[in-house]
């Protein structure tokens, strides 16, 4: 039961505190927000599913993981590149 | 990887191309109906619609000229040769963004004459009206008929009205039936695709379907999007004059360019290879399709087309439909191959491949 | 799109598939099991295992709640839709899946009103504006989705809107894994998480998979590089010797869960003493019901629901694939008898199912594409 996907805040109801609107590209939509712990703030990233945020995606969590992936992806272009230099010899 | 591995793996690669090889025997067997209702997927352009045509209407009506199954028949009367298509029209909303039904019901008629290489010249227009129906709304219906008919260069010449009680016919339905000039020697037809061949889009697909999902305003989703119906005659007229190598023109409409994509490979016995980076999908329709689980390739449009043309003029193809402003954001998106026949592949994104197959029924919104 | 597209780079991907590649034992084949079915989506819509090394495989556990769902229960929200007035309210997950006389499409054919909604508000609101109908809503999905049914209930009760119930089919994922662990003819290396249900339930519940059963446990996203990475890191727990839980969806999933969704669900719905799930059997505490408190929103009591068992077919083979012991080509009726149009058992009733993402996506001979590739 997983289709969740990301979607950044840019309004939060001002009438209606337990609703938001997030922009998922240029797509806008409202959401419910009852299940946050804390209220998010426009500019904030969250897990959308069914009409409900369920979760606020943690910016620095997510740069860990592409740090982890980016350095995957360098020491593999420098074995790459080592591997290549070495047939030349 | 140790001998005994390798030849376990390739023992479970021959056994599982068996199973492969039976399940291609079962799809290319005759179709059936099952159901004993007619069901929404019957209407969707799916597999399930596809059964329909071919179980129950081909096996009735079967002749040479309706085997094709091509977006219109082709005649030869002596020294005419015509082109006669039929489409109806149940879209709802009537009313939506970038037009309206009697768009649709022109645009997607004259659409169909001009895929098959023809010149489109007289439509017919027959209205079925609710009880209750605003006659505002069906004279604005008409006079976007009207203007579409003007852009496309066609004329209504006959038609038909009639009123069911209220509750049937969801405000109004309308069906056209167009006749074009065919004066292209040979026939365009997707059964003639070839290895070798280049498969292009001319333009970013999906735009309709998402739009009328959207308009029915169920789904409590903004975008900017509009309709990208319109009438593509002037674009293919262009096309074939610069480039004769064309093989096939389709017109993605119900079932979006997956549906095609099948289309060719099954009707030609081959396989089309797309290449997912080429396919270009706006990002409003990327994320609307995303918020739904729903993939663009198999949704709608309502004036997009998809060429197979050969290889070694697809340059000149794209180039000839970038010069149109309907074309200008055309690509290239794949190939016929010889192997493995009557599938579709994509390379994704990602690098890996896998099949795209037809849908039995409409695209449903995932949420899982 | 952002956090996205930033995981689903193909050179990454390289970079880590080499990596695994790299931490297998010559000789050893892996089994690695997800219980998700949006992890089985994900696995073959991108072609990741273009990505694994042969030796690894991948086998798709019993994830997919919608095809999960027995029969007799789909007949049941049949008899339901069929009552007078009632307007059924459904995810576009749940309307292929058949009953023993049809689907909800087939149904609505006979003159039910059965319409998808994309969420369970959605269905609220129809039960709003369209007082003189009675709206159900067939509520389905794993903890992941619970929290908002169980939301959507408070809020009509705080609204007081008398028109509106839930037929509650949600399942819960340990039950389900434990089921599989216990099964004898299994033999799994390590579990890739359910990364979205993990939003709700936390990380903590998995930890009798490391303990009980020394297999390391991902929590894993759903993008390929998320999948990949986090096969990556299951491999080096392998070779290191561990058996732990690790987070590898942690920008989304806390270590202790989602307390105000587990909080919703603890004051609308219990667990079911048991359930039975399609393939599987019955499991205990597996499910979920409406509590006595919110009665008047429950479905199950304002209807009186025949709840008839309809066995699956005997020639269903599901049981075994979801366990991972058959592939799905293994299986004596895929692809003849069964197929997306005409599923016979679970794994082939919804997208996410292993049989019909295979079908669907994966069902061609890699060595033939490389062979026509090449040419």
């Amino acid at each position: 039961m997983c289709l969740a996907i990301p979607g950044e805040i840019v309004e939060v109801g001002a009438d209606r505190p337990d609703i938001a609107k997030v922009v998922v590209s240029g797509v806008k939509r409202s959401v419910n927000i009852g299940l946050l712990s804390e209220p998010p703030v426009a500019g904030d990233w969250v897990l959308i599913h069914v009409g409900f945020a369920l979760s606020k995606i943690d910016e620095a969590e997510a740069k860990a993981v592409l740090d982890f992936l980016e350095e995957i992806g360098q020491s593999y272009e420098d074995e790459v590149a080592a591997l290549r230099d070495s047939r030349i010899e | 990887m140790n001998d005994a591995t390798s030849a376990a793996m390739s023992t479970r690669d021959s056994r599982e191309q068996l199973v492969l090889d039976r399940i291609d025997r079962v799809r290319r067997a005759r179709p059936r109906v099952r159901e004993e209702r007619i069901t929404l997927a019957h209407g969707s352009g799916g597999k399930a619609t596809q059964t329909l045509v071919e179980a129950i209407f081909l096996d009735a009506f079967r002749n040479p000229l309706l085997e094709p199954l091509e977006d219109a028949a082709q005649l030869d009367l002596g020294s005419t040769r015509l082109a006669l298509t039929t489409d109806s029209f149940v879209v709802s909303p009537l009313f939506f963004p970038g037009g309206t039904i009697g768009d649709l019901a022109v645009n997607g008629t004259v659409n169909d004459l001009a895929v098959s290489g023809a010149t489109p010249k007289y439509l017919t227009a027959g209205f079925i009206l609710e009880e209750g129906f605003p006659v505002a709304d069906l004279t604005r219906v008409v006079q976007s008929m009207r203007a579409a008919a003007r852009v496309a260069g066609v004329e209504v010449v006959t038609g038909d009205t009639k009123v069911v009680q209220r509750g049937k016919a969801d405000g109004c339905y309308i069906n056209t039936a167009g006749v074009g000039v065919l004066n292209r020697p040979g026939q365009l037809g997707v059964a003639t695709a070839r290895a070798g061949d280049a498969v292009l889009v001319s333009g970013p697909i999906g735009e309709h379907g998402i739009t009328i999902m959207l308009a029915r305003g169920e789904l409590d989703i903004d975008a900017d999007l509009v309709s990208d119906t319109a009438p593509v005659n002037d674009l293919v007229a262009g096309l074939l004059a610069a480039v004769p190598g064309v093989r096939a023109l389709r017109d993605a409409t119900r079932g979006g360019v997956a549906t095609i994509l099948n289309e060719i490979a099954r009707a030609a016995d081959v396989a089309v290879v797309v290449d997912e980076d080429a396919i270009p999908v706006r990002d409003e329709v990327r994320g609307a399709a995303e918020l739904l689980g729903i993939d663009p390739l198999y949704v709608a449009c309502e004036g997009r087309i998809v060429v197979v043309v050969d290889g070694a003029e697809a340059d000149a193809a794209l180039a000839a439909l970038r010069s149109h402003p309907l074309g200008a954001q055309a690509a290239m998106i794949g190939r016929v191959k010889a192997d493995p026949p009557g599938l579709v592949l994509l390379n994704t994104t990602f690098g890996g491949t896998r099949i795209v197959d037809l849908l039995v029924g409409d695209p449903l919104p995932r949420i899982c | 799109m952002r956090f996205v597209d930033e995981y689903r780079d193909a050179d990454k991907a390289r970079a880590l598939s080499a990596k695994i590649t790299a931490l297998c034992e010559p000789g050893r084949e892996y089994k690695f099991m997800e219980v998700c079915g949006g992890h089985t989506h994900t696995i073959y819509k991108h072609g990741l295992e273009d990505y694994l090394p042969e030796q690894i495989t991948l086998v798709h556990g019993p994830g997919c709640p919608v095809c999960v769902i027995p029969m007799g229960r789909v007949d049941d929200a049949i008899h339901i839709a069929r009552q007078p007035g009632v307007l059924m309210t459904s995810f576009g997950d749940m309307m292929r899946v058949p009953g023993s006389g049809g689907n909800f499409f087939d149904s609505n054919a006979e003159g039910t009103n059965i319409r998808m909604v994309y969420s369970p508000l959605d269905a609220l609101a129809i039960a709003r504006h369209n007082p003189e109908q009675q709206v159900v809503f067939m509520a389905i999905g794993f903890e992941t989705t619970a929290p908002s049914t169980a939301m959507t209930v408070l809020r009509a009760a705080a609204e007081g809107i008398g028109n509106f119930s839930i037929f509650c089919n949600h399942v819960t994922i340990i039950p389900a894994i434990r089921a599989i662990l216990d099964s004898p003819d299994l033999r799994l290396d390590g579990f890739l998480g359910p990364g979205h249900v993990s939003t709700v339930i936390g990380c903590r519940p998995y930890e009798f998979i490391a303990q009980e059963y020394g297999k390391p446990v991902v929590v894993a996203g759903f993008e390929p590089l998320d999948i990949l990475q986090s096969i990556y890191l299951l491999m080096l727990q392998l070779v290191q010797g561990r058996a732990e839980v690790e987070n590898q969806y942690s920008r989304v999933v806390p270590w202790q869960g989602n307390l105000a969704a587990l909080r919703a669900i603890g004051e609308v719905l219990e667990l079911r003493p048991y359930f039975e799930w399609r393939g599987l059997g019955f499991i205990s505490h597996s499910a979920l019901r409406v509590v006595d408190d919110y009665a008047a929103f429950d479905a199950e009591r304002r209807f009186a629901v025949p709840g008839v068992r309809v066995a699956d077919p005997k020639s269903c083979q599901c049981g075994e694939v979801l366990k991972g012991v058959l592939k799905p080509w293994e299986c004596k009726v895929f692809g003849t008898a069964c197929t997306p149009e005409t599923p016979i058992g679970t794994c082939m009733v919804s997208p996410e199912g292993a049989c019909a993402a295979y079908y669907n996506f994966g069902r061609f001979s890699r060595q033939r594409v490389r062979e026509a590739s090449a040419g």
